[in-house]
């Protein structure tokens, strides 16, 4: 049954990695790898179980701090520098 | 009481990647920034938090359940802290929301209707 989800959280993350690098507005590729990252801590957890062992965990820890961090810096560096043409690719 | 506990987590897990999978289906498939944000922003709450209590439910000692709770209560914090974020800084950038009066922003999604 882990084998289950981790497959179904890998279709998951493709479709988000689609609309990343499909997305017309600079958000839309934000809130895409935001989503990827949460499916990946979800994905390390699975696989501690998967694999039997217990230091995956402080992985997944890790991860999720720094998958948090790094999406609030991104959206403060374009919040408060100059207006961006948003339909444009960056 | 070992089976109860297979059964209850097998259906957490299931249900969780169920809401995960149509967190992604809307992700990809709304018209519009703030409906995708609507439909990640829900569905990643509740599908994360119902695949860790199912996985808690499988922890051998007690360490391993202390720190999926803990990954738990950050991701319960993170997903909504960072979805309010997000639509925040994309209203105050001049994203306006699709409404009925400028709805010609992607035109080659919307269906011709005779």
């Amino acid at each position: 049954m882990y084998i289950l989800a981790a497959i179904i959280l890998l279709i998951v993350m493709a479709l988000a990695l689609i609309r990343a690098f499909k997305g017309p507005t600079l958000y839309d590729r934000i809130l895409a790898v935001n989503t990827f990252g949460t499916k990946t801590v979800l994905l390390i957890a699975i696989v501690n179980f998967l694999a039997g062992r217990q230091d995956f965990l402080d992985i997944a820890i890790v991860y999720a701090l720094i998958n948090f961090i790094s999406v609030i810096g991104i959206l403060r560096f374009f919040e408060y520098s100059t207006k961006l043409p948003l339909d444009e690719d960056l | 009481m070992e089976m109860l506990l297979d059964i209850l987590s097998w259906i957490l897990l299931a249900s969780g990647s169920f809401f995960c999978l149509t967190g992604a289906l809307g992700l990809l498939r709304f018209p519009d920034f703030f409906t995708r944000i609507h439909a990640t922003g829900i569905t990643d709450t509740m599908g994360a938090g119902l695949i860790l209590i199912g996985l808690m439910l499988q922890a051998s000692n007690w360490i391993v359940f202390a720190k999926l709770f803990i990954i738990l209560l950050f991701s319960l914090l993170a997903a909504a802290t960072a979805c309010h974020a997000m639509a925040k800084a994309a209203i105050k950038s001049g994203l306006k929301p699709q409404t009925k009066d400028n709805r010609e922003i992607e035109p080659e999604e919307q269906p011709s209707k005779p």
